[in-house]
């Protein structure tokens, strides 16, 4: 089962001759275990269809289909719990709570769905161990690196209840914006083998070294999609004259 | 990168076959350069007639192997190659570059399409490279090889990015009409004022 199908996507802003067509028939499917960037200059509609994508706004136009349901033909309680159920959200600004700690960030979204404290912590400290911040669970966010709180904020876009986490659609907004390359390279690794391990994920990004993590590449230019790229093989890397 | 250097550079430490030598030179650039072994004897040949390696016959199983040295001569040619900064009085031509300002040169040309044509080229390229170096399992060779290739491949995709977003600006902006052209200050007038104060004496 596809974990994203964007079908025919419109989005239209303002009335009569304000009005701006944010996205114009986007279609994207992003498939078990695949990693899509969707790339474009400021305002080429790539932070409203990662909104649309995670039921957060309407389309005006179109179909959105995460794991198999509808969200249009969903009550917003039901749309609310398959986001909990199955999204996770990465933001550039990590979005922590600094007065909780790392283990209490990861878990706050369990606890609001219902989970036992004593289960929730359990998840949480898996979802650390995943991220390779186990060691890190009871210290602050201003007590930990910005590379360490973005891959915090990926644990709590993972966790959750049973195996779901395993298979969670995660949308990412410029998810290294603020960080340098090597702790921006811990973030991608991490969120890369979560996608490895079974999750889906859209970055939509406009830094080309971390789209370049992504299985495929969708071009966005003024709400529509202008191309896409997908990897060369390894043997385009090897180049024989350095003499 | 010059293979002599880099060659004489996997001497520095201890002598070595010329073999050892190519499968040295590939691990420590992270199999991005391949290189293969008639260059490697090629270039040592050159390095020993130029005095700057030796090399000593050891006898093996079934043949005599050369067991290539640095001399002395080599380790400072070495030395302030490492150190002699790259030329840069003269910059370098990258081909995209020289293909979107042709393709501008032609009248109604689709130079957006030429600029999405290389940046979906150089963003594969990008991809392939991290995925080699995602599986390098944190060899470091390979990671700062990638690394430097992704720096500059990034740098031909903000070019790129750059180059659109200038045209999209320049088709916003009014043309310049022919009467502004021409209220503007120019150096007619004042030729003429001094052609007149020229006449004038």
């Amino acid at each position: 089962m596809n974990a994203l199908e964007l079908v025919g996507l419109t989005k239209v802003h303002g009335t009569g001759v304000n009005t701006f067509r944010a996205l114009d028939n986007v279609s994207l499917t992003v498939g078990p275990g695949e990693l899509v960037a969707v790339m474009g200059p400021s305002g080429s509609g790539k932070t409203t269809l990662l909104t649309i994508a995670g039921g957060l706004e309407a389309p005006t136009e179109g179909q959105v289909i995460v794991r198999g349901h509808d969200l249009a033909s969903m009550t917003r309680d039901q749309r609310a719990a398959l986001r909990r159920s199955s999204v996770g959200y990465i933001f550039q600004e990590f979005n922590l709570l600094s007065a909780l700690t790392a283990v209490e960030n990861v878990a706050m979204p369990l606890e609001l769905d219902g989970c036992s404290s004593a289960t929730a912590r359990r998840l949480s400290m898996e979802s650390l161990a995943r991220v390779g911040l186990s060691d890190r669970a009871n210290h602050f966010p201003d007590d930990l690196s910005g590379g360490e709180r973005q891959r915090i904020a990926i644990a709590r876009a993972l966790v959750s209840r049973g195996q779901d986490g395993q298979h969670r659609l995660l949308l990412a907004d410029e998810p290294t914006g603020s960080l340098d390359t090597v702790n921006g390279d811990a973030v991608m690794e991490v969120l890369r083998s979560a996608c490895d391990e079974g999750a889906s994920g859209v970055m939509v990004t406009h830094d080309a070294r971390l789209a370049s993590w992504s299985d495929r590449i969708v071009f966005l230019r003024d709400g529509v999609v202008v191309d896409e790229a997908v990897p060369d093989g390894p043997e385009s890397l090897l180049v024989g004259d350095h003499q | 990168m010059t293979i002599p250097h880099a060659l004489m550079a996997l001497l520095a430490s201890t002598p070595k076959y010329g073999l050892r030598l190519k499968e040295e030179f590939e691990a420590s650039t992270g199999a991005v350069w391949p290189l293969n072994v008639g260059q490697v004897y090629a270039t040592l040949q050159r390095l020993e007639r130029d005095g700057l390696v030796e090399a000593s016959e050891v006898e093996g199983e079934l043949a005599s192997q050369k067991l290539y040295h640095l001399t002395k001569a080599g380790r400072t040619e070495l030395d302030s190659w490492l150190r002699t900064p790259p030329d840069a009085s003269v910059p370098p031509r990258d081909e995209i570059v020289i293909k979107v300002m042709v393709a501008l040169t032609i009248i109604d040309y689709d130079v957006l399409g030429v600029i999405q044509t290389h940046r979906r080229q150089v963003l594969q390229s990008m991809q392939s490279f991290t995925r080699l170096k995602k599986n390098s399992k944190n060899d470091l060779a390979v990671e700062l090889v990638v690394d430097a290739e992704l720096f500059r491949l990034e740098a031909m995709t903000r070019w790129l990015d750059t180059c659109e977003a200038r045209l999209h600006r320049r088709s916003r902006l009014p043309k310049p009409t022919v009467p502004a052209l021409a209220a503007e200050p120019g150096p007619v007038p004042a030729k003429r004022s001094v052609a007149r104060r020229a006449r004038g004496r």
